[in-house]
């Protein structure tokens, strides 16, 4: 029971990040690619977010004196950062679509590697 | 101020990128770029110094004392890889700007500069840091900024390779930051001295294990290990000349130090490999990529994708004394990474230099090049046997230390393979010098050289790999102190 339920999280973590993967590799649309990519990343967010979490900790600002358990902000503190991360690299992956597109008239993976191929 | 040292290192090119993006007019941006890049080098250089005079420097970031804190550490490993990351960074971006006349646009240089120095911010503070989540966010740094520079290759396929490479460095960077996750999950500490000393406690567990697993996968995507190097042959081939020198020359091997870092410093390396058979697989992946790859190597037409392949294989020396796990062996990395960064810099400038007289790398163009070109050709000539590994090049030194390793662990068919892949490289160094030096030289080829910052770059790197093959006393001594002092076995 508590391996399955209490885990609860866990198996959502592990879900979302074998969707996104797998979106990445199958997937022959560059944009398709690309949100794979962000539900991969999102996933590993989850994870972060779960680690912290104490089951009927408050938020760590609302602590008085340590009497009460509280959630770990640092997984927090260090997801917003990833977010940023995963932020910029979705503006440069989608940046180099349109440079893509500009440069071959397409974002399917297949007719590009064929043009590339005439080449 | 000397005790800012640490800091000033990623300070110093992280602040210069915005102001180059400011002053935007070519020649102020870059007088300004080549100035910061030299004092970085400096900085790196009296650091080095410093840490070879009084050991081990730490540095607490805003004053917040570790493991809260984060940390900056300097030991001998650090100092040396910091000298060389920036040396490399400073000569190639001193040759940069008559390379990239043809291939970025005047009014995009001071962007293509901002990224440059971020890139080398990024590679200088994976090494300088002590903490993992850190890593990670420097990780991200210099990976994001290489996209944008490959990208700017004059051809097309230069976007292609700058997405691939995109989706295969960020699959390896989450998967470091699942593998970070789950340390933390278990250790509760993100400083890695902090870190080692509380990860053997939790060490046979699943999570461990599998975190473990994670930075590994993560890590051999990033360093282009067989068969992981899937984005790095278009990736250098379609880059603009300075860039593929300077991310041949550091990125990869930023990626190797992070390895030798994780696996001896946090986590040990008896249980590690014991435990893990993560020294198996290491040998078995490097062995197999420098055979494969070397072997590639040779069928390739387009020399700047003969060095790419030849790029992986030579990480397979690097990994394959990594997972030696002895004293011998760590020095033949660490001796590596710094032999190789300059002979596969000096070699990539070089097809630089090619690329700029000829408008092509192609095998084709490269006829008879020895009578046109004769200083660049001789130059390349002179790099090729330092990554062939001739005695008195730098190549040769990290070979014997690399076989020395193999026979003092007792497998003598891994030394045979190391001397086999020594006459592949002979082979595809081979085909360039006799297409250079033994085919005539077309009727229209142009009859000059190089210019001289391109041509002064060049040489200072394979001047270098010549050096340090005969004063081996400097790189190997400093590669073995480093070594010591990370297997922990006295100084």
């Amino acid at each position: 029971m508590s391996t399955v339920l209490g885990l609860y999280n866990y198996w959502v973590v592990i879900i979302l990040m074998m969707t996104g993967f797998y979106i990445v590799i199958s997937s022959g649309n560059l944009i398709k690619k690309v949100i794979g990519l962000n539900i991969f990343q999102t996933s590993v967010f989850l994870l972060y977010i779960t680690i912290g979490k104490r089951a009927g900790g408050t938020a760590p600002i609302l602590v008085d004196h340590g009497s009460e358990s509280y959630t770990n902000p640092l997984p927090s503190v260090l997801i917003l950062t990833a977010i940023v991360v995963g932020v910029a690299t979705t503006s440069v992956a989608l940046a180099l679509i349109v440079r893509i597109r500009e440069a071959y008239g397409t974002v399917e993976e297949d007719d590009i590697r064929a043009m590339d191929g005439a080449e | 101020m000397e005790a800012q040292l640490p800091i000033l290192q990623i300070l110093i090119p992280l602040l210069a990128a915005p102001i180059c993006v400011v002053l935007r007019r070519r020649v102020p941006v870059l007088t300004f770029a080549i100035a910061v890049s030299w004092a970085t080098f400096g900085v790196a250089v009296m650091l080095l110094q410093r840490v070879l005079a009084g050991g081990t420097l730490s540095y607490a970031l805003g004053g917040w004392a570790p493991p809260w804190g984060i940390e900056l550490r300097v030991d001998p490993l650090t100092g040396f890889v910091l000298m060389f990351v920036s040396l490399i960074g400073a000569v190639t971006l001193t040759y940069a700007p008559r390379s990239l006349e043809r291939e970025i646009p005047d009014d995009r240089l001071h962007l293509f500069v901002a990224a440059f120095l971020l890139c080398l911010t990024g590679l200088l503070g994976i090494v300088v840091t002590g903490d993992m989540f850190n890593v990670f966010v420097f990780l991200e740094i210099s990976a994001l900024s290489s996209y944008v520079l490959i990208a700017l290759g004059a051809d097309r396929r230069a976007l292609t390779a700058a997405f691939q490479y995109l989706v295969l460095g960020t699959i390896g960077a989450t998967f470091i930051l699942i593998g970070i996750g789950l340390l933390y999950m278990m250790t509760g500490t993100l400083n890695m001295q902090d870190m080692a000393t509380r990860l053997p406690e939790v060490m046979g567990t699943r999570t461990v294990l599998a975190g473990l697993g994670f930075l590994s996968i993560g890590l051999f995507i990033k360093m282009a290990l067989f068969p992981l190097h899937g984005w790095l042959p278009n990736a250098y081939t379609f880059a603009p000349s300075a860039v593929t020198a300077f991310l041949a020359a550091t990125a990869t091997k930023v990626s190797v130090y992070v390895t030798l870092r994780f696996t001896f410093t946090v986590s040990n390396v008896e249980m590690d490999f014991g435990a893990s058979d993560l020294g198996t697989i290491m040998i078995t992946l490097s062995l197999a990529g420098i055979l494969v790859a070397s072997t590639v190597a040779i069928f390739q037409r387009d020399v700047k994708r003969l060095l790419a392949y030849s790029s992986v294989a030579q990480i397979g020396y690097m990994v394959l004394g990594i997972s030696f796990a002895s004293v011998t062996g760590v020095t033949a990395t660490i001796v590596h990474l710094f032999n190789h960064a300059l002979t596969k810099g000096g070699l990539f400038l070089a097809m630089g230099c090619f690329a700029f007289v000829l408008g092509g790398v192609q095998l084709k163009h490269l006829r008879g090049v020895g009578k046109t070109m004769p200083f660049t050709t001789f130059a390349w000539v002179l790099g090729g046997l330092s990554l062939v590994g001739v005695p008195a090049t730098a190549g040769f030194v990290s070979k014997v230390y690399l076989i020395r390793a193999a026979l003092e662990a007792g497998v003598w068919p891994v030394a045979a393979m190391i001397l086999l892949s020594s006459l592949l490289a002979l082979v595809y160094v081979w085909r360039v010098v006799e297409v250079a030096y033994f085919q005539a030289p077309p009727e229209d080829a142009p009859r000059r050289e190089a210019p001289l910052s391109m041509q002064l770059a060049t040489w200072a790197l394979i001047g270098a790999a010549i050096v340090f093959g005969l004063w081996t006393s400097a790189s190997a001594g400093i590669a073995e102190r480093a070594a010591r002092v990370l297997l922990g076995v006295g100084a």
